[in-house]
């Protein structure tokens, strides 16, 4: 198990600094610099106003310069200052990452509260009407985009509620703060609580075929035992490995959603960043996205050995 | 005897409605307004923005010398007063500019306001000071001042290379306002202290910008509001469903497209709503450098195929402007009469005919329903660069013209545009200030940064000195009349129209006037009040 541990901590850390220098460069090959923008944005370059801007930014230096200077900021922990409002990096990201992190946590607990339960009824009920309803919504789940559910949901609040469910960053109680998250939660959720059904489903019918299964029908376990303590618990692995997948996706839904539900979240800010080119934000942002999402893939690995003793005897 | 007592009793109803109306016409003191910001700007420095969404969330910072009545709609020379100047004189020539400044005001910080501070502002404009804005959108605004002079604390003058009646109007744009000399400009992008109305609190990019009144302002009794709060939203639907439900008292200034201003009289019947020109006219630019534009007569050809009415009636349901390079009237002080417009090719009201003429001119360049001209038409990626550029590109078919459309990201636009990598590009232009010496040296001068498509034509500019001198508004009008038409003649940049846009507020929302001949200068909001 130590040495599954160290070898997945050795990749973690390879798959880090080879993110960082894609983050880095692919970032220089986009087109125009925080400057052109700046005087793109002012319909005129003024060619010596420009030199002194890069300048005092840092990107007239080598490519390589700008990369070690950076990488070794990260690592030390100063992100330096964002080209834009001209503040330190961290104190722009920092604020936005809760919201974001309470935004995500939602909408995958909504994904697996909704999910797995309905998977499992879907799967038991097979060829039921039940079973095709789940079906018919799941399909709808992975079809609907999430900006497109979003501003159903928002338009069907103002005309029948008059009420709009945006962002509200003082809320006066703990059921308002709930709402403030749990609506845009629901909307960018509903596709991985699709999805975690379909999985759920395939997996558990795959499971509930086993001989032990029948075994334990035989001996006379309860429906609940043998479809939850039997079946589920040997047919979650697929299901783990999806909604860790989703985790990662959920920045590109999040996006979008927080767009939508005008939520000052790290997603949208991210999307804002890279509009104006301001790379102290962007990088630093997305290598911090690389490390909670390759740090979730690691959990997940170590999961996979908790959960099925062969990963972990064998690998 | 009873027909008294009716008559008594109806008189005082007659007295109480009446001082009831009256009551309710009257400004009350509280209450923060809450709209809706379209974007984040860059930074909160005005004299460094190139966008009124700078302006819009700042300006009730600062304070000018002088500024446009923020209660008449149409910005012009008489509606310039005074502001942190008292008063203000010319020298007999014009070629001297004194003010007389306001004495008693403080800065946000409490500092006192000199007339140090207005020269620190003007030698920043015109980058004579050692601090250096990051960026000088309007640095030829001030081409000839040669310099400020402080006379004391409280008295300015501006000298002149030559007489510039209108360098009163440059002064009264939202775009100038005084900045404290003993903040650098890098503080006044991220914290700006001014002498306005309000004070700024904070600016969270992406999030929102808040203001706070200014208990010391030197207006006694001003602001009524006790805050502004713009929470930014950059997706428009969320925005208007917002204000819809109530959310915000007040959309984004000229925020709204026609179409969507019918959707919120629908959803909220009770908001107000207006509709103005915004001074950014819509124009092509042209690569007369390079084949196949460098010919005048393809280029003749392109500008007799516009069908204005077409574009006007598309895109805005009729509710935009045709013009020259000047906004026309009625809002617009500077712009032709119609019948004056209508004589310049392609501008007449027979489409027909005018694109008849416009195949014999290709045909002379050798183009034919045999053999079309392939170009592209670059723009940037933007909705209201786009669709323009769509229509355009069909209309251009009518004369053996196949339009390719080429979407350019914003950050590369103007580079592409600087180094001639274009045939055709669809702009737009902003007008900060409804007055030709902003207009034709920025756009149209031999030499100017935002001259794109590097226009020169000595001779006419001549004419432009020539009218920047002119101290006769009507004689001055005459001459801006014929520089217009000479530019549109000349297919300089062919204005296709001006754009008009809607904004809208709750009706308790008192005392916002939406300019009609600028989106730039209107936003003070000292005397806003809300009736609640």
């Amino acid at each position: 198990m130590f040495a599954y541990l160290v070898r997945r901590l050795f990749l973690m850390l390879v798959t880090l600094f080879g993110i960082s220098v894609v983050i880095f460069f692919l970032l220089r090959i986009v087109p125009g610099n925080i400057v052109d923008i700046l005087f793109a944005a002012a319909g005129y370059v003024d060619p010596a106003d420009k030199a002194n801007l890069e300048k005092e930014l840092g990107i007239d230096q080598p490519l390589v310069v700008q990369y070690l200077h950076w990488i070794g900021g990260f690592l030390r922990g100063d992100f330096g200052y964002s080209y834009v409002s001209e503040k330190p990096a961290l104190q722009e990201i920092l604020p936005r990452i809760p919201i974001t992190a309470r935004l995500a946590g939602l909408a995958l607990l909504f994904s697996a509260s909704i999910g797995i339960p309905l998977g499992v009824i879907s799967a038991v009920k097979q060829g039921t009407r039940l079973d095709y309803t789940l079906r018919v919504v799941s399909l709808s789940g992975l079809s609907l985009p999430s900006f497109w559910l979003g501003l159903l949901i928002l338009t069907a609040s103002v005309a029948m509620f008059g009420q709009i469910p945006i962002f509200n960053p003082n809320p006066a109680t703990w059921l308002e703060a709930f709402a403030t998250y749990a609506v845009p939660a629901a909307a960018v959720g509903f596709r991985s609580a699709a999805l975690t059904m379909r999985i759920t489903r395939s997996s558990m019918l795959e499971v509930l075929r086993q001989d032990y299964i029948r075994t334990a029908r035989a001996k006379g376990a309860s429906d609940a035992a043998v479809n939850y303590r039997h079946a589920l618990k040997n047919a979650i692995l697929p299901v783990i490995t999806v909604i860790g997948i989703e985790a990662a996706f959920l920045i590109g839904g999040l996006i979008v959603t927080e767009t939508v539900f005008n939520i000052p979240g790290v997603a949208r800010f991210l999307v804002e960043a890279i509009r104006w080119r301001d790379y102290p934000i962007v990088q630093n942002l997305v290598m911090l996205i690389a490390v909670v999402v390759v740090s979730a893939n690691f959990i997940v690995d170590m999961l996979y050995a908790v959960f099925d003793p062969r990963i972990r005897y064998t690998d | 005897m009873r027909s008294v007592w009716a008559l008594a009793a109806r008189a005082a109803l007659c007295l109480l409605a009446f001082s009831t109306a009256s009551f309710a016409g009257e400004p009350k003191q509280g209450g923060i307004l809450r709209m809706y910001h379209r974007d984040s700007p860059a930074n909160a420095s005005i004299l460094e923005g190139a966008t009124y969404s700078v302006n819009v969330p700042f300006m009730g910072v600062f304070n000018n010398l002088v500024i446009y009545d923020q209660h008449m709609a149409q910005n012009s020379p008489d509606s310039i007063r005074p502001e942190l100047a008292e008063s203000w004189t010319w020298s007999g020539d014009y070629k001297k500019l004194t003010f007389k400044l306001r004495q008693s005001v403080k800065w946000h910080d409490g500092k006192p306001f000199t007339s140090a501070d207005v020269k620190c502002s003007f030698d920043l404009l015109m980058g004579k000071s050692q601090q250096k804005l990051r960026q000088n959108p309007r640095k030829t605004w001030y081409s000839e001042v040669n310099d400020v002079t402080p006379n004391g604390d409280f008295e300015v003058s501006f000298d002149l290379k030559r007489p510039q009646p209108s360098l009163l109007a440059m002064l009264a744009s939202g775009y100038t306002p005084v900045y404290p000399c003993h903040v650098s400009p890098a503080e006044m992008r991220t914290h700006p202290i001014g002498t306005g109305p309000f004070k700024f609190v904070e600016f969270k990019a992406n999030e929102s910008i808040k203001l706070v009144r200014n208990p010391d302002y030197w207006k006694k009794g001003l602001p009524y509001l006790d805050g502004i709060e713009y929470t930014i939203i950059t997706n428009r639907s969320t925005a208007i469903l917002a204000f819809v439900a109530g959310k915000f008292d007040m959309t984004f200034p000229t925020h709204i497209t026609i179409p969507l201003l019918k959707d919120i009289k629908s959803q909220a019947p009770n908001a107000v709503c207006v509709v103005e020109p915004t001074n950014v006219s819509t124009n092509i630019i042209v690569n007369s450098t390079a084949p196949p534009f460098d010919n005048i007569d393809i280029r003749r050809a392109m500008a007799l195929a516009l069908d204005r009415k077409a574009f006007v009636n598309i895109l805005f349901e009729g509710q935009a402007d045709i013009g020259g390079t000047m906004l026309p009237p009625p809002q617009g002080i500077w712009g032709m009469p119609k019948d004056r417009l209508e004589t310049i090719p392609g501008y007449g009201p027979d489409v027909n005919a005018n694109r008849d003429e416009a195949k014999k001119l290709m045909q002379k360049a050798g183009y034919g329903p045999d053999k079309h001209l392939a170009v592209k038409v670059s723009t940037r990626n933007l909705a209201e660069y786009r669709d323009p550029a769509v229509i355009l590109i069909d209309q251009l078919k009518s004369i053996y013209i196949d339009g390719e459309l080429d979407v350019v990201e914003t950050a590369n636009w103007f580079p592409k545009v600087a180094r001639k990598d274009y045939m055709l590009g669809l702009n737009l232009t902003g007008n900060a200030v409804d007055d030709p010496d902003q207009s034709f040296y920025e756009n149209y001068s031999c030499g100017s940064e935002r001259n794109y498509t590097n226009y020169c034509n000595k001779e006419i500019e001549k004419l432009f000195d020539l009218q920047s001198q002119e101290t006769d508004v009507n004689k001055r009008k005459q001459l801006v009349w014929d520089i217009d038409k000479k530019l549109q003649e000349d297919v300089a940049r062919p204005i296709i129209f001006h754009a008009r846009a809607g904004t809208c507020w709750q009706p308790y929302v008192k005392g916002v006037t939406i300019m009609s001949n600028s989106s730039y200068n209107g936003f003070r909001y000292e005397d806003v009040w809300l009736d609640k």
